[in-house]
């Protein structure tokens, strides 16, 4: 049951994913209509957007899959941690590379200090110490556990980073307005190509989270027979 | 005190890939004298922490004191002594602060006067106002048996007791633990050595690459044929390929 | 849990090491901060507070791995694990100590700080203390947690600054922001917010680490 299950998000979760993406990529760039305010440039926003959703989202999940391994002990939520946050991790870079992008023709400067993007640059060193910790754990087994207390530890900590942030930008004149999330979707085609584009990335994070996932588990499976045979006979 | 101090069924403890023990079934009773052999990596040291509550088995059932240690080995702890060649001394605090330290932390009644017996006992009184980082080895390691036995453990569990000691240490430690065991106290221990292994213990089990391999009764072994016994078993698995 | 606390105590008594870090590596960050930041020119006032806080941050890292790196030697910490105590507990009275000894290296700090930033030595200073209070404790409630996790990594050295400041920027900016309002004249009621979420780190994260403290240490 479970093998036919995996053999039917081999196949169809690429496809989808692939679709989905196909038709975002083509609705950003054909379809919606050119923003009047900001220009050619604002099309990033479909992608900058849904992107950072998911980092968050990404960590969430890592939080919630080390509980559980923390409290179950099953290496299945482990290696469900870890999966999620390599592709957060990609996912939060992308955000952090096409912020300024989007950030420089329409403020004028690469960088600023506003309460989402510092909280996401936050986040994003902390999905860096995530999986630093895991490469250089020493006793084999423990950097499981380290980084799930992480996990953990890292997901509490992101709203109050986030009202901290915010309170110390609101206090100082804000160099610039903090960046509005949706609210200059006026047009339905705007709409329209977001939600896509979210459905778009959700998928695509699924699809990489799976491949990933599935990379670990058979690698452990390897593992799994190979101790097997070292081991020897019951007397 | 009846009743089984130790009851494993099928425990197995894997790091990251590698299986240190595997499936072992393990009983001891009270009063029980029992020494681990094998060679080394064959996981001994690995069973000690389990039963010591320090590692928790990564699959199978293990019972302390007739109570399962899933609940958490709080109950146990209070009941077991672990002796190791890592002494567990800060190197910079004096045996007796150190053992009281330790006297505190396991509710010992009386705690000055019994660590100045124990002291006593091993012989440490001349260095009990020296930090332990001033001692020599042996006479750490005698300052580590005091700190296993502060609390009057019912299971006294020791990683090779004997590795480095002088004759001094040895013959005191034998004696202590004879001693112990006189008393009631359940003692395992693992050991290169298998004379004081012969010596100390009634049971023997060998461990082989994280597997139980043989059990029995000393009494009916003479040295020489279980040694033979010993090695047989342990080239046979080594002869195996990796 | 006293006799844990007291046993910290005896060994940092007897060899001073762990104050003797936090105090120099403080110092020394003040000072380098003080080059950094140009005596004559008005921004130093202001920049004052974030000073403070770095210098305090900085030298409480070094101090908090001290706190495991004491256990390490001779595998005292196994020898603790032995003893029929809670994980919870253990972990309260390595915060309880980190916590002590940092704040004694702030006794000394901070009147460093007020006389290398030319502060006036008003009672608005026991504001600033009030905001170390806080602050220290919430920095001691995660680093210790961290602590312990980073001492038995490889790279341990670089492993808990990594692991550390990113969480405890919320402490940070409090504590600035505080320190600055505070050192301004102001009264303690502008920076309530501030002291309450710094407040409410304290709390969440001594729970937290409370709970999660064995999956630390254990294996």
């Amino acid at each position: 049951m479970i093998q036919a299950l995996r053999r039917a998000a081999d196949t169809v979760l690429p496809v989808l994913t692939l679709l989905t993406v196909a038709a975002a990529i083509f609705m950003v760039f054909v379809y919606v209509p050119t923003d009047r305010l900001q220009g050619i440039v604002q099309r990033i926003f479909y992608f900058h957007v849904p992107l950072a959703m998911m980092s968050f989202a990404a960590f969430g999940l890592v939080a919630i899959a080390s509980i559980l391994f923390l409290w179950q002990g099953s290496r299945f939520w482990d290696r469900l941690a870890h999966s999620c946050a390599e592709v957060g991790m990609v996912f939060c870079t992308l955000v952090l590379v096409t912020g300024p992008i989007w950030a420089r023709p329409i403020w004028g400067t690469w960088w600023t200090w506003d309460a989402r993007l510092t909280t996401t640059l936050i986040l994003w060193l902390i999905y860096a110490a995530y999986l630093m910790l895991r490469t250089v754990s020493a006793s084999g087994g423990q950097e499981a556990r380290y980084a799930a207390v992480l996990g953990i530890v890292g997901a509490v900590d992101i709203p109050i980073i986030n009202r901290s942030v915010y309170w110390w930008r609101t206090i100082h004149p804000a160099v610039l307005i903090t960046r509005e999330g949706g609210s200059g979707l006026g047009d339905p085609r705007m709409q329209a190509t977001f939600g896509v584009c979210l459905i778009a990335f959700l998928l695509l994070f699924v699809w990489l989270v799976w491949v990933r996932n599935e990379s670990g588990r058979l690698r452990d499976a390897v593992e799994e027979l190979h101790q097997q045979l070292l081991a020897p006979e019951r007397r | 005190m009846a009743g089984l101090v130790i009851e494993a069924r099928g425990i197995s403890r894997h790091f990251a890939g590698v299986r240190a023990v595997e499936d072992v079934d393990l009983h001891v009773e009270a009063g029980e004298a029992v020494a681990l052999f094998g060679p080394n990596g064959a996981g001994k040291t690995t069973l000690l922490r389990m039963l010591a509550t320090l590692l928790r088995p990564t699959r199978g059932d293990l019972r302390l004191f007739g109570r399962s240690v899933a609940d958490g080995g709080g109950y146990a702890r209070r009941r077991i002594g672990f002796l190791s060649h890592q002494s567990f001394l800060y190197p910079d605090l004096t045996p007796t602060e150190n053992l009281e330290f330790y006297a505190r932390m396991f509710r010992v009644a009386a705690p000055a006067a019994r660590v100045r017996d124990l002291l006593e006992q091993v012989g440490l009184l001349g260095w009990a106002h020296r930090p332990v980082r001033t001692l020599s080895r042996g006479l750490e390691q005698r300052c580590a048996l005091a700190r296993a036995l502060l609390h009057e453990p019912d299971l006294l569990l020791m990683d090779e007791p004997f590795s480095g000691l002088d004759v001094d240490a040895v013959n005191m430690l034998s004696e202590t633990l004879r001693q112990a065991h006189a008393r009631g106290t359940t003692l395992m221990m693992t050991t290169h050595d298998l004379a004081q292994g012969f010596a100390l213990c009634q049971r023997a089990l060998i461990l082989v690459r994280g597997r139980l391999l043989w059990s029995g009764l000393i009494q009916e072994q003479e040295r020489e044929p279980f040694e033979r016994t010993y090695l047989a078993a342990a080239h046979a698995v080594d002869a195996r390929p990796a | 849990m006293f006799a844990l606390i007291r046993k910290d105590l005896q060994i940092e008594f007897r060899t001073k090491e762990t104050l003797a870090s936090l105090l120099m590596l403080g110092l020394l960050t003040l000072v380098v901060l003080s080059f950094a930041l140009d005596p004559t020119s008005e921004l130093r006032a202001e920049a004052a507070p974030g000073a403070l806080w770095v210098a305090v941050i900085f030298a409480g890292v070094l101090g908090l791995s001290r706190s495991f790196l004491v256990e390490r030697e001779n595998d005292c910490l196994q020898g603790l694990l032995l003893c029929p105590v809670d994980r919870g507990t253990i972990y309260l009275a390595k915060t309880a100590g980190n916590f002590l000894f940092m704040m004694v290296a702030q006794l000394i700090i901070v009147p460093i700080f007020v006389f290398f930033f030319n502060l006036p030595a008003t009672p608005a200073l026991a504001g600033v203390f009030l905001a170390l209070f806080l602050g220290v404790l919430g920095f001691a409630a995660v680093g210790t947690l961290f602590a312990a996790i980073s001492v038995r990594t490889r790279a341990r050295e670089v492993m808990l600054p990594l692991l550390l400041l990113p969480l405890v920027i919320p402490i940070f900016i409090g504590g600035v922001k505080i320190t600055a309002r505070v050192l301004a004249g102001k009264p303690l009621a502008e920076v309530a917010q501030w002291l309450n979420l710094v407040g409410g780190f304290d709390v969440i994260f001594l729970v937290v680490g409370w709970l999660v403290f064995e999956y630390a240490v254990e294996e």
